[in-house]
């Protein structure tokens, strides 16, 4: 087909085109970018752990802190939790995975080092590696007997007494890596502000943050053997137990001691859930923002279709009369729109780079992938022709008889 | 003249109502969409107290330990500087900010214990922040001192154990302490809760939780220290406290300071004031970084944190792309509406029409697509409005459409539909007469 009839027609309707192809321009590369933006909330929402999900139960309970030891009864607590049926792991932690708040601290790799290696979070507690399900890379995980109360490592704190601090600490291979770029991390030593040489001993594929500030730093972890008076406890069950486990857990406590406030008691998923609503109901809200300029979009073109084919109703008429069939017709007004379509997308794919810049600059986004282009591009020119189909059809449909009558 | 082309336009819009429901459809979508946007940015990044935030002051010196280069201060400052600064009383009123999570019943209730956020704070803190009481009063300086077992609690709590009684002189047991119910607040929802926001520059545009709303318990600084004593959180520590919650001559960041300053010689006094306290405190090898004071208005402190949550910025941009898109759609429709009537507007003009008329009846057939638009777009901003409302966004109480909003609505709604007018007027006002007669 000749297009060149086609572009001389458009050219008498400049600006009802050019209003054409900048609709489509903006629609293709505000939905390009929201597109981009979408995968990124969904890549973040399926951010991996290195836990063993669904098989953890969480239960923090609300300090008392008057009577007794503390210390000693979340040994009691945990001594209790072991003796469920069906749990295979007890841990007692400083914070979860995705649980929101956590304690960050700086890595020096040198004492006297003025600013900090990098920043990291800090699982205190005991028997965390087994619980949470790492996967240990290299060396072993942290001993019940290395595992002190803080208030004795503070005590050695304000004494300097190094000996009575840990030594010893199981970071994440991200970690490692920052640490010590391509080399052997196992056995070396690195310092936190104020304590003793803490040499690695163990190494775990990977140990996602309570909360993640820096996106590069999402999973620099490390593990230290503190016992904490003010805890999570984390069971690990098989899946299907965990309603089970969670209840006799709860029971058992209460026993222990009837006047605590249970906090939390949930399994570990809802941790992640919570964590990622935000994310997730702007992704829901993105994707809907999307279908309505498409339809918006196809509206406008729907309009000026019909508007256009009324007005050359009997331009029509001459082409049928003069040996033009339906088809021909409805092709004309299927390859006029593909090419402003065509062009509102080339418009569309500079705009689309423009306004990622924006938020590249404003929102510290990643560039736009070039992929996102050819995808932008086939939505308009599908919306377009579908858009585009009842009004060519209505002018296939004009009788040749009309190129007789005056209008 | 006015009516005669409403009258024209509205029977134009009906002669095509296919274009016309098209047109208002895009319209009202496109303000729907900006317009609820527009509300929450409204609402969130408004001056949480008007008239007062210009006196108010956010007071910074530097705890940080280590003599590096950093910038800005600490967001909070420990317990020394902040009461040494405290009770040096150089400004109109200053109050000292703590929150912490307290355990709560009553003495003598079977009801279950309460787990809420308890606000310790000094007496011009209620005076300071314009809090409104429903009943009683807040505790005076000699409780400061006293460290008086009394707390002012919030309407919402009220509401919840007393069923909204004046509950003044009732007993409160905190943790295993009992307080007397001093003071009952009004309903006070600042937006955000801007006394209690630091940190926002580690937030990355994570900021909904600084409009959670203002804590239930409120009890004099010292007298929360001790009765939750061990419940309090750090905003961070150069070394870990002995006692984890206890943070009194700890190494830790974790107190706000608010001052007031009733005019300009006195801010600039307090920052002198403020720069001498570090330079003496640096003397005395406690402070090493003394040039690193503060003294943010209150305005500027929530623009330095950045409150208003990037994802509700991206969501307004996001809007008012939409709101492009539709105008442009409307302005297709428009002219093509308008080309399509050339006739009509031919025999105006060879009747004696001048272009001003034809232009004037053009534009208020678009003013009366704007408007039918704005309607549409209000109800679709109630409706978005009702969505956030429910999402699960600390500020989604907050989200409503005031009458100055509802006013925007409309004007937002009829300035788009005029602009887009605007084009197709000028084109249909340029018909020539002659011409569109002769093909009658």
């Amino acid at each position: 087909m000749n297009i060149m009839p086609i572009l001389s027609a458009l050219r008498r309707h400049k600006i009802t085109s050019m209003l054409l192809i900048m609709e489509i321009a903006l629609t293709c590369a505000i939905v390009c970018n929201a597109v981009f933006l979408i995968t990124l909330r969904i890549e973040r929402v399926h951010t991996p752990s290195g836990i063993a999900e669904k098989e953890l139960t969480v239960v923090r309970l609300a300090a008392v802190g008057e009577s007794g030891d503390e210390y000693a009864r979340v040994q009691a607590d945990m001594a209790a939790l072991r003796q469920i049926a069906g749990v295979e792991q007890v841990a007692s932690v400083g914070q979860v995975p995705f649980g929101g708040s956590s304690q960050n601290t700086g890595i020096k790799l040198d004492p006297d080092q003025k600013l900090p290696t990098a920043s990291t979070t800090v699982y205190y507690g005991e028997n965390i590696l087994n619980t949470l399900g790492l996967k240990l890379v290299e060396g072993r995980a942290l001993m019940p007997e290395e595992v002190v109360d803080l208030r004795s490592v503070s005590e050695a704190l304000k004494n300097n007494d190094l000996k009575a601090m840990p030594h010893v600490a199981v970071i994440t291979k991200a970690l490692a890596q920052r640490l010590w770029p391509g080399g052997h991390a196992l056995g070396k030593t690195f310092y936190l502000s104020g304590g003793a040489p803490l040499q690695v001993v163990g190494i775990v594929e990977d140990l996602v943050r309570p909360r993640i500030f820096e996106f590069s730093e999402g999973h620099f972890s490390i593990m230290l053997p503190i016992r904490l008076p003010q805890n999570y406890y984390v069971l690990r069950c098989a899946p299907g137990d965990r309603d089970r486990v969670l209840s006799q857990a709860l029971k058992r406590l209460k026993d222990l001691n009837p006047d605590r406030v249970v906090l939390i008691k949930q399994p570990w998923e809802t941790f992640r859930e919570h964590y990622f609503e935000d994310d997730r109901a702007m992704a829901g809200l993105l994707a809907g923002v999307c279908v309505a300029l498409l339809v918006v979009t196809s509206l406008g073109i729907v309009g000026l279709g019909s508007f256009w084919v009324a007005q050359r109703q009997r331009q029509i008429g001459v082409r049928r009369a003069l040996g033009a069939t339906r088809a021909q017709i409805l092709r004309y007004f299927q390859v006029e729109n593909f090419l402003l379509a065509t062009m509102g997308i080339a418009l569309g794919m500079v705009l689309a780079y423009a306004i990622n810049l924006f938020l590249m600059v404003r929102y510290e986004l990643p560039h736009l992938p070039g992929f996102y282009l050819p995808v932008g591009a086939l939505a308009l020119w599908l919306v377009g022709q579908l858009a585009v189909l009842g009004p060519a059809r209505r002018a296939a449909a004009v009788p040749p008889v009309v190129a007789t009558r005056a209008t | 003249m006015f009516a005669y082309y409403l009258d024209l336009a509205i029977r134009s819009l009906r002669r095509n109502r296919m274009l016309t429901a098209l047109m208002v459809i895009a319209i009202a979508v496109g303000i729907g969409a900006s317009m609820t946007t527009l509300t929450v940015m409204h609402l969130l990044s408004g001056d949480p107290l008007p008239g007062r935030s210009d006196h108010l002051f956010y007071a910074q010196v530097d705890g940080n330990p280590e003599p590096g280069n950093y910038h800005e201060p600490l967001d909070k400052l420990d317990y020394r500087s902040a009461v040494d600064l405290w009770s040096a009383k150089r400004a109109d009123r200053q109050a000292i900010v703590a929150q912490s999570p307290v355990r709560l019943n009553q003495p003598d209730s079977t009801k279950p214990a309460l787990r809420l956020t308890m606000l310790s704070t000094t007496s011009d803190f209620f005076a300071m922040f314009a809090v409104p009481f429903r009943y009683g009063n807040p505790w005076t300086a000699q409780d400061d001192e006293r460290r008086s077992r009394v707390a002012v609690i919030s309407d919402d709590l009220n509401a919840k154990l007393f069923g909204g009684a004046n509950s003044v002189g009732k007993t409160l047991r905190l943790r295993n302490n009992d307080v007397r119910i001093i003071g009952v607040l009004a309903p006070w929802r600042p937006s955000p809760q801007f006394y209690q926001v630091a940190g926002g520059r580690f937030a990355q545009g994570d900021t909904a939780d600084y409009y959670t709303r203002p804590e239930d318990v409120m009890t004099p600084f010292e007298t929360g220290l001790e009765v939750n004593d061990g419940n309090f959180q750090q905003f961070t520590c150069w070394h870990l406290p002995s006692r984890p919650g206890h943070l009194q001559n700890s190494d830790c960041a974790w107190l706000g300071l608010w001052v007031e300053l009733g005019d300009a010689s006195k801010v600039t006094a307090y920052r002198r004031f403020l720069d001498d306290y570090a330079q003496q405190q640096k003397i005395l090898g406690r402070i090493v970084r003394p040039q690193n004071t503060r003294l943010r208005s209150l305005m500027q402190w929530l623009d330095y944190n950045g409150v208003v949550p990037s994802d509700v910025r991206l969501q307004t941009w996001l809007a008012f792309g939409f709101l492009s898109i539709c105008l442009f759609n409307t302005i297709g429709l428009l002219l093509a509406k308008f080309l399509r009537r050339s006739g009509e507007f031919g025999v105006r003009r060879a009747l004696g029409a001048s272009r001003h008329a034809v232009f004037a009846q053009c534009l208020v057939e678009a003013g009366v697509v704007g408007l039918l638009g704005g309607f549409g777009g209000w109800l679709l901003t109630l409706f978005g409005l009702w969505m956030i409302r429910h999402q699960p966004v600390p500020f989604a109480d907050l989200v409503h459409l005031d009458t100055s909003m509802f006013a925007v609505t409309f004007v937002l709604a009829i300035a788009t539909s005029l602009l887009a007018g605007l084009l197709p007027a000028v084109r249909a006002s340029r018909v020539a007469p002659g011409l569109q007669l002769k093909t009658l």
